[in-house]
């Protein structure tokens, strides 16, 4: 209990410095926090797949499409459950930097295989009903403040010409890592378009979203899917929806790794300013430790001393930093909109949190404990700081 | 009466760690202050390098990427017949009609499958482009099956080198050759026989024209002809301007979040400073009376101080521009999210960034020391030669 309260007044002593450092740590563990959220909602993607999905596209990349009859050649493969054309839209709406995912789909057959994107019945009977209908996700919603029966108009880039889609539907997310972004219409309107606009690309499709009957047969059915296409015009590719989610975040490795890298030097900035506060603390102190010595407590006692109150300016600091984590994050989801689907602080961000501050209360006290358990008395008591 | 500028370093030389210590963490700030602008300026310079001033690129309107771009035979060869089209020495149209399409390659390092740009490009092409030059095997054979790849590629991706087959298309591709092409967005691409890789794909149309101008200043003419013109449906860009646009959302990616962050770390830098000058302050304060006493004003104490932090910040930025240099060594490859494709460039270090990274340390030396330094400035010379 002595002990306890040694180490709070100790840390107390230098108000303002103590303030100071706490606050360091407070802006340096809420910048690690964010950085470590963003890189997450990067893989958020991936996360959200299910594993009884598979997507099939053309093997050569995505940007090729396949022919719409490969729709009938997969349902026919056995194993599979359904199929759903899908066509990525990439429209702008109203300006470039509005961006949000939009897919063209086979709507009753997708629909099915996403029961995560709740719809109510009623929403969803009028999207069936109508050509032009949409249905878009609550986040995207709420961020261009669609509501139902409202017209989205579209600018195409890969599908030219302006689009008007109407609102008919708005989904919720039924898990936390479902994405509310995203924007689906009928891939038929697509397609009849596009057949009076441009013939030569009609009846081609982006990919295939195909459920499978058993989770455990689905690597054998992506391989008799690509098996059937060996050879042909187009060849495909089959894989989860995870991996195919996957592959785009490696694509963008590069970067994420920059930022991970990025936050942990937020990290060792906050090494050096905690060390040299301990470093300045103990060498002002040292004629009391030398004093501790000579009233009979030993080395040991004095280095945890200073071990206590590192951390416990580490720990106050972390835990300030942590409890601005959240609030911070989701203002600073709501700011950047639906750039990033899912947003949120993992419990394993949190943990690092914790982790780094121990390391880092720990590490900044070594050098100036090691040297306060080793001074001599005679030295000690004439330091001066 | 100033102080003179050996107090301040012997300063700092007695309290070595902490001096290292708090130079320390903001040498790593300066570091990614520096090293955030050296990619941005890298990325620029790579997709900029890509375009010739007098060169134009036509897509279709509204496109954005080449990718998502087609112009047809017909539109094509309006295109090519424009009074503005230079020749070339043997009377040849300067145009190069291209397919631009991506494939997927597996990375050597990680065998991860990377879309790759893939063009198709006329005769014309290295004239129309003289950053790109050969520098091992041969160019590629008319009406053959046959590449060459980017330098930058045939490093970063497996079988991409001389003699080795490529799978797409449905049909196997021989590497001929390899080039380099300076820098530019074209060292991570393959380059083939447009006629060849349209059979090979399947498309009617090609997805851009670019051509050569007589004069650079024509470039308004031609622009508005052709996008008045109701058989066309394309748009025209000067096409340095094009590849500039096409890195624009990755430039500002990394802009934002690097400045950011940069002012963000630099608020716990600045922390570690302050702590340094007040400890520095309540340590000296017998010294301070002492000099003052002598007759020293506020002024220089407040001056020796503040040059203090100032030194701190200078040595940090010294470090932390130095360290940043040595980024230049290193590539990083990613995914250009405008046009889909992989894109290689490198950290380029200008002089105006290892400045603007130095004052950076500077500012927030004396941000950091300007509070400790006016404390120091304000003590009364009784109250502190009392403190001994």
């Amino acid at each position: 209990m002595h002990f306890l309260k040694l180490i709070l007044r100790n840390a107390l002593r230098h108000r303002l410095r103590t303030a100071l450092t706490v606050l360091g740590f407070v802006v340096a563990f809420l910048s690690f926090g964010l950085l470590q959220t963003i890189v997450d909602a990067w893989y958020a993607g991936a996360e959200g797949a299910a594993p009884d999905r598979l997507i099939t596209r053309n093997a050569v990349s995505l940007v090729v499409p396949l022919p719409l009859h490969y729709r009938e050649k997969i349902r026919a493969v056995e194993g599979v459950k359904t199929v759903a054309a899908a066509n990525w839209f990439a429209g702008v709406y109203k300006e470039p930097k509005n961006f949000f995912p939009q897919f063209a789909i086979d709507a009753v057959p997708y629909l099915s295989m996403f029961p995560e994107y709740r719809i109510p019945e009623d929403d969803l009977r009028a999207f069936l009903r109508d050509r032009k209908g949409a249905v878009v996700g609550r986040k995207l919603a709420d961020t261009y403040g669609f509501r139902v029966g409202d017209t989205v108009p579209l600018k195409g880039t890969i599908f030219p010409g302006d689009w008007e889609l109407v609102v008919r539907a708005i989904y919720d997310a039924g898990e936390p890592k479902t994405d509310t972004s995203q924007l689906f219409f009928h891939w038929e309107y697509l397609n009849e378009s596009m057949r009076k606009r441009q013939p030569a690309r009609a009846n081609q499709v982006g990919i295939f979203v195909i459920a499978v009957q058993d989770v455990d047969r689905a690597a054998a059915v992506s391989e008799a899917i690509d098996k059937q296409f060996r050879n042909s015009i187009a060849e495909t590719l089959t894989e989860t929806e995870q991996a195919f989610q996957i592959g785009f975040v490696k694509q963008t490795e590069a970067i994420v790794i920059a930022i991970r890298l990025v936050s942990y030097v937020v990290i060792f900035i906050m090494l050096a300013v905690m060390a040299n506060t301990m470093a300045m603390t103990a060498r002002e102190r040292m004629s009391e430790y030398a004093t501790l010595k000579a009233l009979g407590f030993g080395p040991f006692y004095v280095a945890r001393l200073i071990f206590g109150e590192s951390l416990a300016i580490a720990m106050v600091g972390c835990a300030i930093g942590v409890a601005l984590t959240f609030p911070v994050g989701d203002w600073f989801a709501k700011q950047m909109g639906t750039l990033f689907p899912i947003f949120e602080v993992s419990v394993e961000t949190v943990a690092i949190q914790i982790g780094c501050a121990i390391a880092v209360g720990a590490i900044a006290a070594a050098l100036p404990a090691r040297r306060a358990a080793r001074v001599r008395i005679v030295e000690g008591l004439r330091a001066i700081g | 009466m100033r102080l003179p500028i050996r107090y301040t370093m012997r300063n700092l030389w007695t309290r070595k760690l902490t001096t290292v210590l708090t130079a320390g963490g903001m040498a790593l700030v300066v570091f990614v202050f520096a090293a955030v602008q050296m990619l941005d300026t890298g990325l620029r310079k790579t997709l900029v390098a890509t375009g010739q001033p007098d060169n134009i690129l036509v897509t279709r309107r509204a496109a954005g990427s080449e990718i998502a771009s087609g112009v047809d035979r017909v539109q094509a060869s309006i295109v090519e017949a424009q009074p503005e089209v230079a020749n070339g020495l043997a009377g040849e149209r300067l145009v190069s009609k291209e397919l631009v399409v991506l494939t997927t390659l597996p990375k050597r390092e990680t065998g991860q499958a990377t879309n790759v740009t893939t063009r198709g490009v006329g005769e014309a092409a290295y004239t129309l482009r003289p950053q790109v030059s050969l520098v091992q095997g041969r160019r590629f054979a008319r009406g053959s099956a046959e590449v060459i790849v980017g330098a930058s590629l045939a490093q970063r991706f497996a079988g991409a080198s001389i003699g080795s087959i490529l799978r797409f298309g449905g049909r196997e591709w021989r590497v001929v050759g390899i080039f380099d092409a300076g820098g530019s967005a074209f060292d991570s691409e393959i380059w083939g026989d447009a006629d060849q890789l349209m059979q090979a794909f399947r498309r009617q149309a090609y997805s851009t024209v670019v051509a050569r101008l007589t004069d650079a200043s024509a470039f308004d003419a031609v622009k508005a002809r052709l996008e008045a013109d109701p058989r066309l449906t394309v748009e025209v860009k000067r096409e340095r301007t094009f590849y500039a646009d096409q890195s624009q959302a990755l430039s500002n990616f990394i802009r934002y979040l690097g400045l950011t962050l940069s002012i963000i770390f630099s608020i716990g830098a600045m922390i570690g400073a302050t702590i340094t000058m007040y400890a520095a302050v309540a340590n000296r304060t017998a010294e301070i009376g002492t000099l003052r006493a002598l007759g020293f004003r506020r002024s220089a104490v407040l001056g020796a101080f503040l040059f203090e932090a100032v030194l701190i910040g200078a040595i940090g930025g010294v470090v932390g521009v130095a360290l940043a240099s040595f980024m230049q060594f290193v590539h990083i490859s990613t995914l250009n999210w405008q046009s889909f494709a992989e894109l290689a460039f490198t950290f380029t270090l200008t002089p105006g960034i290892a400045l603007g990274s130095f004052m950076f340390a500077i500012v927030m030396g004396v941000v950091g020391g300007f509070l400790p330094a006016v404390r120091a400035a304000r003590l009364k010379i009784v109250d502190s030669l009392r403190a001994a």
